[in-house]
């Protein structure tokens, strides 16, 4: 894993100032939506070998929600967006 | 053959030139009643309980590296069953059971040596969920102490007990708990499984999972051709998600990389398994002298086998904080194995909602230990299509149905259980 962390605000700061909340591609169903579409939303991922795309927080910096794009098996960290910026944007 | 002091006693007097390869290495047959994807301990294991105790001859296992080459080999090597929770204690109790009798049944030595796991406690709150731990590991008919300060103090002088943040406050012991040699556990399983007719087929990766057009599965599609199969059995932990990916599976498991580490050779100074309730530090010594331990996975999702250095440093710290002695000694090596980490902590052993396709996965960190009741559960699921009765909390479907195991009681939160 990259030593470092590029936050769009912060700029390249130790990867252990973030901590991992984890998969940014399962989207949060509307409160009645389905038990199955919430079971899914909750519990199953797709935990792909290579390109990911993950939340990240900033805890011990800006403090701000971030998108963390990456490769799981080597490492590589290839993007690192604002989530609300990547949300607006329709990437997250 | 059969290992026994006459044959040791033969082969030396015939310069050991007599040793035979302990298991064969077959081309694969062009159908199999069981193919089971994953040549680990799990793979191993549920091969030779479905030949010895299930009467299913026509087996394959394949492994996509070599026998040993995955986190069968990467481990810490510690058994023990001192678990909370009612889905969970027979489990593990059951595997204890087995590992207790592994070297017999096998004739291979496992060095398996049950050296006592010790669990500290630093808080008097933790001593009390110690208590409670160990009162229901009795209740089940589990072997558990709780010793005080006094009497770990006589068991174990080089701790430190008046560590300003962790003072050591108490102990739960399990006497009958302790290691066993990882890499011989492969091998006795792999010559137990080949012994009964299965065929080991290494070097051999499953690309593919072929079903008819009713959706059930009929074989694999492999880096050695097509294998056709009544039954295909799944124990690939680690990547668990990638060949369930083939059936079109999504599993509540997200992979984490863990670390392992092991010191220079010193002479016997740990004399069991010690477990630190400050942080998620444990540490035994191998015969070979060198100690052996762990901490934390990474955090971040990883199919490299490979850590950070963030995660060495912190196990070191908790190492020292610890044993203050650990600071003298020089780390030989360190190293990483990839993780299925379910998102209640607890492992799946459970049909799947595909006709012909079995799956044992979820293992996380604690996969070792379990090796012998995973295979035997497993292998009693694929021959009776029925759980084993120590197995029936592991469902793959527990989550939809409100009944997740969580030891540590995290929630939905891979990487921090």
């Amino acid at each position: 894993m990259a030593s470092l962390i590029t936050c769009p605000h912060c700029g390249r700061r130790p990867k252990e100032e973030f901590s991992i909340r984890g998969d940014a591609v399962p989207e949060r169903p509307a409160p009645a939506a389905s038990e199955e579409a919430w079971h899914a939303y909750v519990y199953l991922r797709d935990n792909p070998r290579g390109n990911i795309r993950e939340y990240w927080h900033h805890v011990a910096g800006c403090r701000r929600w971030l998108v963390v794009e990456r490769d799981n098996l080597t490492h590589a960290v290839f993007a690192v967006t604002d989530a609300r910026e990547a949300a607006k944007g329709g990437t997250a | 053959m059969r290992y026994s002091a006459l044959s040791i006693l033969r082969q030396a007097l015939s310069g050991n030139r007599g040793w035979k390869p302990v298991w064969r290495e077959p081309q694969p047959k062009p159908h199999y009643d069981v193919i089971i994807v994953g040549g680990g301990g799990h793979g191993l294991a549920t091969a030779y309980y479905l030949a010895k105790e299930f009467g299913i001859k026509n087996i394959a296992v394949l492994e996509k590296g070599y026998i040993g080459s995955g986190n069968v080999g990467r481990n810490t090597t510690i058994v023990r069953s001192n678990y909370l929770l009612e889905g969970n204690i027979p489990f593990y109790e059951f595997s204890l059971k087995l590992w207790e009798g592994l070297e017999k049944d096998l004739n291979y030595n496992a060095m398996v040596s049950q050296r006592g796991v010790m669990m500290l406690a630093h808080s008097d709150g933790q001593r009390d969920a110690f208590a409670r731990r160990g009162n229901a590991m009795r209740m089940h008919g589990v072997d558990a102490e709780l010793l005080d300060r006094e009497d770990l103090q006589k068991m174990m002088p080089y701790l430190n007990y008046d560590h300003a943040r962790f003072p050591i406050k108490a102990g739960l012991l399990q006497k009958r708990g302790g290691t066993a040699r990882h890499d011989a556990v492969a091998w006795g399983y792999a010559r137990g499984a080949d012994s009964h007719g299965v065929d080991i087929i290494q070097h051999c990766e499953v690309t593919a999972i072929r079903r008819d057009e009713n959706g059930k599965v009929t074989g694999v599609e492999t880096s050695k051709g097509f294998i056709g199969c009544n039954k295909l059995a799944l124990a690939t932990a680690g990547h668990s998600s990638e060949t369930a990916r083939m059936a079109d599976l999504r599993l509540p498991i997200e992979t984490h990389v863990l670390q392992a580490f092991v010191s220079e050779g010193i002479k016997p100074v740990i004399d069991n398994v010690i477990v630190y309730g400050g942080g998620h530090f444990y540490i035994s010594q191998s015969d070979k002298g060198g100690l052996v331990f762990g901490a934390d996975i990474d955090y971040y999702s990883s199919y490299a086998q490979r850590g950070n250095l963030a995660i060495v440093e912190s196990t070191m710290e908790e190492g020292v904080s610890l044993i203050p002695g650990l600071s003298r000694l020089r780390v030989l090596r360190s190293w990483g194995g990839v993780m299925d980490m379910s998102m209640d902590g607890s492992p799946i052993i459970d049909r799947t909602p595909i006709d012909n396709l079995y799956l044992n996965a979820g293992w996380c960190y604690g996969g070792f230990k379990a090796t012998p009741a995973s295979g035997f559960c497993f292998a009693h699921l694929i021959a009776r299509n029925e759980p084993h009765h120590v197995a029936r909390a592991l469902r793959l479907d527990r989550f939809e149905r409100g009944y997740a195991v969580d030891e540590a009681g995290k929630g939905p939160q891979p990487n921090i259980h």
